[in-house]
């Protein structure tokens, strides 16, 4: 099969004339079907995409995923939610639209937890997604069907966003790559919004060089996004050089250092020495490493600091969800019970819970006590990153606590206060604005693990490059989920 | 009238005028066709963004400026959150922390006396889409979902209905002449709520205040406003004053009254938070000193110039600034050259009937400044008498040809007295019996005579020239 090859290699394909893009297409839904049945990864599967010329753009003619949170013109676009189930969208995501300016060829819509408001795959209207390397296990989320998709090698790339980790960790748990870039480069004009100041649109691939490409093609400023930025100068294929020499990375003692943990698990000291190897090629490949303390209870406070800020920006930003304009129409006899109806039967429990949370913490006697607080922490931890980055290039970071977990018992990790910080400190990154990609460094128990690589904001290409740099050392490039049962 | 002091304060919400609406690209204007002007960020479609006009943040600067507003050092909004269905994002695009401006105020005729009326602030938002209710149904016009909306709102510095409704009539005309909002309440472009308390004489503290909202014209705010009074000045003088609650009530336009709608422990809490997709931006001075120098004369300063500078009565100025259409008339006569006081004359009596009799507006008006000059020259000149002037305005205006081609040689007036003592010398030639009669004190005889002129000229002879070559004669 073509499809499973790196972007570079499919353009050289295509240019010679070897394979046509309705080829790779057919290819691309065949194994399309068999992942649905596999990972039930997909709320949509496109049956006659729009097949496109061949030019000198290296997307072109290349099938892509999309997250099921980018508006699609007339194409189902839910959410993964109830309240969207039959949501037909008369406007195209910036993002999807200059990627098929591009000539890629969109082929099926991925689930996601629904909203983007979950880190399992497990809370998609379509029922929960499977890790490619093990059924059994989740693929985390909220790009699960995304990251499931890559990983089995459907396409090489497909998109996410990314609000806490939601790119960035499900990479990590299906062996690929999760890269969110700086906020701002590329436009959320058509991104179904979880929290506004920070949601991010990226992608999910099987190598650095992948990532940059189709980032390059998506970036820009948009007129439709007030809080994109001009970046026509950053090329990020161009910058990727693989020299690293002299960079300086740095990593976060009180989550990294295994004796900061009182009862360790075997899964943890696994992580933590993997994680000790990687900063070894790092540092073969001539950066430094340095490790730095982070003011504890900042970092204790960041899950909760996440948790209000973005409840607080979901609860606002999804009370266009009335059923009044679109979704399905609520019964009853006065405006209030139409939509509550509405509300009612279409969100998960999951979902009201977040959205009560969120109230409650944007009503007038508690905002300044939650929401003004949590912002001033938010700002505390920017600072420090900030200040850590006149010193260094990038932070680099384990994902997670280990691999991904079993999906009959997901409550066991998310209650372990322990590691909680650990993992969930790749939220800094969408606290900042960060440019933030996470690439896979290895295997514990047959399943694979990532590394986080965080640099500045507009920094992205220095910061693609050190992944690069890594992945290059590393025999994890390009690697298509196997699961060992079936072998 | 209430022996209570009335307190009022007020919000006055007016749409502004722009190519496209405040945060989308949709556009602004009005339509008798539901829904054709909507674009899918005014319906609120999952993943819309908002970008903010530029347009409309200088209307509102504007306005926040001449109204001597302090202004922000920078630009950002707030979400106001409630569940409406003509509020298709769940949120409104406001401006709570950070108006467009602050602690401004404005000075307003009543009557022979000024008054100053402070502004709390003055803030840009979206207008929600429109309702229209049926016995069964209703009906959701998008519309104007998203149009931009200027805010007004006043300190409780207002005390009875009159002044409200001469500080709203005043607002209106700034808004029209500095050409922001066309501020038609028949449109529907002015909306106001409306807070109201009383107070005795020896009250230290202000009474219970309620709110009435949405009254959408200044009629109706004045109704409002005399109803409230009453309702409130009746409970306190049968010591029920505790009846009156801080509450949200609405007007009935059919009654008349005002009806309760919830009361204050009911009251929405909005959850305002900063919009997240506008990033704050820094309004610069240049920009600001720009808008500074771009605000017209407005009306209250036109007025002092006309009395104090070109000599008009109060009444008529009055007249003149009442619309800014007649203002620009009336100054662009006197840009050429005619003088004020005749154009005031021309302006007030004729011009406003014929605009009432029509029912057109200056705009519409065929006599151009211009045209009028052709005719207020020509009576000035002595060549046509004010008679004629009179009809060759009607005509000028029924044919829609300049005054000029009803001026002609023909019709011209007799001035030169060279040429009238000569056919006055010949037609006392032929009336000595009549100056015999005239000398012996039959004085009604010299009318006669005038009439013997005007018969030779056929009316054309300048009468005033007439009696004096006459008298001189007559002697």
């Amino acid at each position: 099969m073509n499809i499973t090859k790196s972007i570079e290699e499919l353009h050289t394909l295509l240019k010679n004339k070897e394979v046509t893009p309705d080829e790779l297409v057919k290819e691309s839904l065949l194994k399309t079907k068999e992942v649905q049945e596999k990972c039930n990864a997909f709320v949509t599967i496109i049956d006659n995409p729009r097949i496109t010329e061949v030019t000198d753009n290296p997307l072109s003619g290349i099938p892509f995923g999309v997250k099921d949170n980018y508006s699609t013109k007339g194409i189902l676009s839910t959410g993964s939610s109830n309240t969207l189930k039959d949501y037909v969208p008369i406007f195209t995501a910036t993002a999807v639209e200059k990627l098929e300016n591009a000539g890629a060829i969109m082929v099926n819509k991925t689930a996601l937890d629904e909203f983007g408001m979950g880190g399992t795959g497990t809370t998609c209207a379509t029922g929960v997604v499977k890790n490619p390397w093990d059924e059994k296990r989740m693929c985390a989320g909220s790009s699960a069907g995304s990251a499931a998709a890559v990983a089995s090698g459907v396409y090489p790339f497909a998109l996410g966003s990314d609000t806490g980790d939601s790119i960035r960790k499900p990479a990590a748990y299906c062996g690929i790559v999760g890269y969110k870039p700086t906020y701002g480069m590329i436009s959320r004009y058509g991104l179904f919004p979880f929290a506004s100041s920070l949601d991010h649109c990226g992608v999910l691939t099987r190598s650095v060089s992948d990532a940059a490409y189709v980032v390059d093609a998506m970036k820009g400023i948009d007129d439709k996004d007030q809080t994109t930025w001009d970046s026509k100068d950053i090329h990020l294929v161009d910058s990727l050089s693989g020299d690293i020499k002299g960079k300086k990375l740095f990593y976060i003692k009180e989550l990294v250092n295994i004796d900061n943990y009182h009862h360790p698990s075997e899964m943890l000291k696994s992580h933590l020495e993997n994680f000790q190897k990687t900063l070894d090629l790092v540092k073969n490949l001539g950066a430094s490493v340095t490790e730095v303390s982070f003011d504890q209870s900042l970092l204790n406070a960041l899950p909760s600091v996440y948790v209000c800020l973005s409840c607080a920006e979901a609860t606002s930003n999804m009370s266009n969800l009335t059923g009044i304009i679109f979704g399905g129409r609520g019964v009853g006899n006065t405006p209030d019970e139409i939509m509550m109806d509405h509300r009612t039967k279409g969100f998960s429990p999951l979902i009201k819970r977040r959205f009560v949370i969120g109230s409650y913490i944007l009503q007038k006697e508690n905002q300044e006590r939650y929401f003004n607080n949590a912002a001033r922490v938010r700002r505390l931890i920017v600072d420090k990153m900030k200040d850590f980055f006149k010193s260094y290039d990038a932070l680099i970071m384990p994902v997670g606590s280990g691999i991904a977990p079993y999906l009959d018992d997901d409550n066991n990790m998310i209650d372990n206060d322990e590691v909680r910080c650990l993992e969930e400190h790749l939220q800094i990154g969408n606290f900042g604005g960060f440019p933030s990609i996470t690439i896979p460094s290895g295997f514990i128990s047959n399943m694979p693990v990532g590394v986080n690589i965080t640099g500045n904001c507009y920094d992205d290409e220095n910061t693609l490059n050190i992944a690069y740099a890594l992945e290059s050392v590393m025999p994890y490039k390009n690697q298509i989920a196997k699961d060992d049962k079936n072998e | 009238m209430s022996k209570y002091k009335a307190v009022i304060g007020l919000e006055m919400h007016c749409e502004l005028k722009s190519n496209s609406k405040v945060f989308s690209s949709a556009k602004n204007a009005y339509s008798d066709i539901p829904n054709s002007y909507v674009s899918p960020v005014d319906l609120g479609f999952p993943g819309i963004l908002p970008t903010v006009n530029k347009e409309s943040v200088r209307e509102a600067l504007m306005m926040a400026l001449a109204f001597n507003c302090e202004t922000p050092e920078y630009m950002y909004f707030d979400r106001k959150n409630y569940y409406y269905p003509d509020l298709p994002k769940g949120y409104q695009i406001t401006q709570m922390h950070s108006p467009v401006g602050v602690n401004g105020k404005i000075v307003i005729n009543l009557g022979d006396s000024e008054k100053e009326v402070l502004i709390h602030d003055i803030h840009l938002e979206e207008d929600t889409a429109s309702l229209d209710h049926y016995s069964d149904a209703t009906l959701i016009n998008y519309n104007r979902a998203g149009v931009p909306l200027l805010e007004l709102v006043t300190e409780p510095c207002l005390n009875s209905p009159e002044e409200a409704v001469a500080f709203l009539e005043y607002v209106r005309r700034c808004y029209q002449y500095c050409d922001v909002s066309d501020a038609d309440t028949k449109m529907g472009q002015i909306r106001c709520d409306v807070n109201v308390s009383i107070m005795a004489d020896g009250d230290s503290h202000l009474g219970t205040k309620v709110e009435i909202k949405n009254v959408n014209s200044f009629s109706n705010v004045y109704d409002t406003i005399a109803y409230e009074i009453a309702r409130q000045t009746k409970l306190k003088d049968e010591g029920r004053y505790d009846e009156v609650e801080q509450e949200t009530r609405r007007f009935d336009e059919e009654t008349g009254t005002t009806i309760r709608m919830r009361s204050k422990v009911d009251a929405i809490d909005y959850k305002y938070f900063v919009e997240p997709n506008i990033p704050k931006y820094k309004i610069s001075k240049d920009w600001l000193e720009e808008i500074k120098k771009s605000i017209p004369m407005l009306p209250r300063e036109r007025k002092l110039k006309y009395i104090n500078d070109y000599g008009l009565s109060l009444y008529d100025a009055n007249i003149i600034i009442k619309d800014k259409d007649y203002a620009n008339y009336f100054e662009e006569c006197i840009q050429l050259g005619m003088d004020p006081k005749t154009v005031a004359n021309y302006l007030t009596v004729q011009i406003i009937a014929y605009l009432n009799k029509e029912d057109i507006t200056l705009k519409d008006f065929y006599l151009k400044p211009e045209y009028l000059k052709q005719i207020i020259t020509e009576v000035n000149n002595g060549n046509i008498s004010s008679k004629q002037a009179k009809e060759i305005f009607n005509k000028s205006l029924e044919e829609k040809k300049e005054p000029k081609t009803f001026i002609t040689k023909d019709n011209a007036q007799i001035s030169d007295a060279g040429e009238l003592t000569k056919i006055i010398t010949d037609i006392l030639a032929n009336n000595q019996e009549q100056i015999d009669a005239y000398h012996n004190g039959k004085s009604n005889l010299f009318d006669y005579f005038v009439g013997q002129v005007m018969k030779e000229t056929r009316g054309k002879a300048n009468p005033n020239i007439v009696k004096e070559i006459l008298n001189d004669k007559l002697k």
